[in-house]
């Protein structure tokens, strides 16, 4: 199938109706307008519902009625708008819907700017909202990757009755690349069966409660460890992440997203000038993928986790070295981006 | 090869649609392509522009910071791009709205009066064409036919007509630097 040039926002939108999302609720906030945009017309033509709502808390709240009703839903957002949404994600997390929530970060905090950023870790790998969970939070790097990426959040959703995260940068939102779109049509991916979801009562089976209120706080303590038994399943079967040039580093790179890419370009000229770096990049913010890191602390000299913010998922590199290895940090905020030459830099200072 | 190319100039001259017709040109001769828009609260007249990236490995950083080509289609944007292009890079600038000399002596630089051009071809939009007919003449990244291809894609069935000025443009930006 040819290829098409594609901005990130309008490819994660189209590549969500591909994997079968048909409810879309949103609220406008740049950097990624382009995707309530995009729904906002492509929505009517495969039947779809698309409803720009009055805030983004009440965008959330229609994704709980959609996902409790069964429907592959949808919303998008950023920096501000998510942190508005935290709730909603608790309750949806709580009740174990599943969804897909993307956020196109800009800097922070506050209004900040709708420049990029990647200020928004903390709160996608932590859960955001309140309570003891987490939520899988998937990180293209490519508007190809974020494709795919979206299909797979959908898959996800479904598979481990959870809400997904699709994070991504300002840069991932606005640039074109060439993509390739599933072919499979437009309603070939139907959700799978959802015996638990609130459809209307027959009689026939228990009533579907979609639910996250457990005033027993024995009854509650229950409904977390099976919570956890799930985050735990995912933390061992979903974890991603992909590698390069990391067997004979003497510095191995950490940088997700579009950092990632900025960092490759470094990593090809220090390579060019005899140094030897390498770099994971984790596809999957959470679960993180420790293992990679773990291994490379045997052979490599040092890290340099490289952010756009001040320094989070650092911490997550650092759990896995352990102590083992110095990791370094460099990253800009507020929607500064690293250049190329700004990472050059600072590899050398940490080889 | 890796070429990083930056297109700018005030909105309104095209200067995002030279630069996605560049990328989907490059998709035709099966070269990796991105593209990336300057975004803020812009309007028309305002800044504008663009970095496309034409490699034929994958592309690390989609951000144009030092190009290999600068296309400069205002004033506002030879001040604040040229002492971004790389040494030995290229400069191409419409020398019909920039009224200022290049100071750089460490690069190749021509000047296009894009809007002259076209003027004297009959339309005045097709200014952008015209410096995408001199980038394409003097770089020769792209062959002439995969450009007017990405331009029959983008204005489709519905625009057809504008083809043939379009062709002109190409055709007599190519002329004016050769």
């Amino acid at each position: 199938m040819a290829k098409l040039l594609m901005k990130g926002n309008e490819a994660i939108a189209e590549a969500a109706i591909r994997a079968g999302c048909r409810c879309f609720f949103g609220y406008p906030i740049t950097p990624q307008n382009q995707i309530p945009e995009y729904m906002s017309k492509r929505m009517p033509q495969v039947g779809g519902t698309f409803l720009q709502a009055e805030s983004e808390v009440s965008a959330i709240n229609m994704v709980y009625g959609a996902s409790g009703a069964g429907a592959r839903v949808m919303t998008s957002s950023s920096g501000p708008g998510v942190s508005l949404k935290q709730e909603g994600i608790s309750y949806l997390a709580g009740a174990q819907l599943p969804c897909v929530i993307v956020n196109i970060m800009r800097g922070g905090p506050g209004l900040g700017s709708i420049q990029p950023s990647q200020g928004d870790y903390y709160q996608a790998t932590r859960g955001g909202g309140h309570g003891d969970y987490r939520l899988p939070v998937l990180a293209p790097s490519s508007v190809g990757e974020a494709v795919e990426l979206t299909r797979k959040a959908f898959d996800l959703a479904d598979k481990y009755r959870t809400p997904v995260i699709v994070l991504g940068d300002g840069m991932i939102g606005q640039m074109m690349e060439p993509v390739e779109l599933p072919d499979d049509g437009e309603s070939a991916r139907e959700p799978e069966s959802k015996p638990w979801a609130a459809r209307g009562w027959d009689g026939s089976s228990p009533r579907a409660i979609i639910n996250s209120l457990y005033i027993d706080p024995s009854v509650l303590e229950q409904h977390n460890l099976a919570l956890q038994r799930k985050f735990a399943e995912i933390e061992k079967a979903e974890t991603s992440f992909a590698s390069e040039r990391v067997e004979d580093a003497d510095l191995v790179i950490a940088a997700y997203g579009t950092m990632a890419r900025i960092a490759r370009s470094a990593i090809r000229m220090a390579r060019a000038e005899g140094l030897k770096v390498g770099m994971i990049r984790p596809v999957t913010l959470w679960p993180f993928p420790s293992e990679p890191f773990a291994q490379a602390a045997r052979t490599a000299k040092a890290f340099l986790t490289v952010e756009m913010s001040a320094g989070q998922m650092v911490d997550d590199v650092r759990l896995a070295v352990a102590g083992r290895k110095p990791v370094h940090f460099y990253g800009r905020t507020g929607g500064m981006v690293p250049t190329v030459r700004d990472v050059l830099s600072r590899i050398k200072e940490a080889v | 090869m890796e070429k990083r190319i930056l297109i700018a100039g005030f909105g309104g001259q095209g200067v995002l649609l030279m630069g996605q017709l560049l990328s989907k040109a490059g998709m035709h001769e099966n070269m990796q392509v991105c593209w990336m828009p300057s975004y803020g609260p812009e309007m028309r007249g305002g800044e504008a522009n663009c970095g496309v990236v034409l490699a034929d490995e994958p592309i690390g950083s989609p951000l144009v910071t030092e190009p290999d080509v600068a296309i400069l289609m205002n004033r506002p944007s030879l001040d604040k791009f040229e002492p971004s292009i790389a040494p030995g890079g290229t400069l191409l600038y419409n020398s019909s709205l920039i009224d200022a000399e290049p100071s750089r002596t460490d690069i190749k630089v021509y000047d296009v009066p894009c809007n002259d051009i076209a003027v004297k071809i009959g339309n005045a939009r097709v200014a952008n064409m015209v410096m995408l007919g001199a980038f394409n003449a003097l770089t020769e990244l792209l062959p002439a036919e995969s450009l007017l291809e990405a331009l029959r894609e983008t204005l489709g069935s519905g625009k057809e007509h504008l083809i043939p000025v379009n062709q002109q443009a190409l055709a007599a930006g190519a002329e004016s630097v050769v």
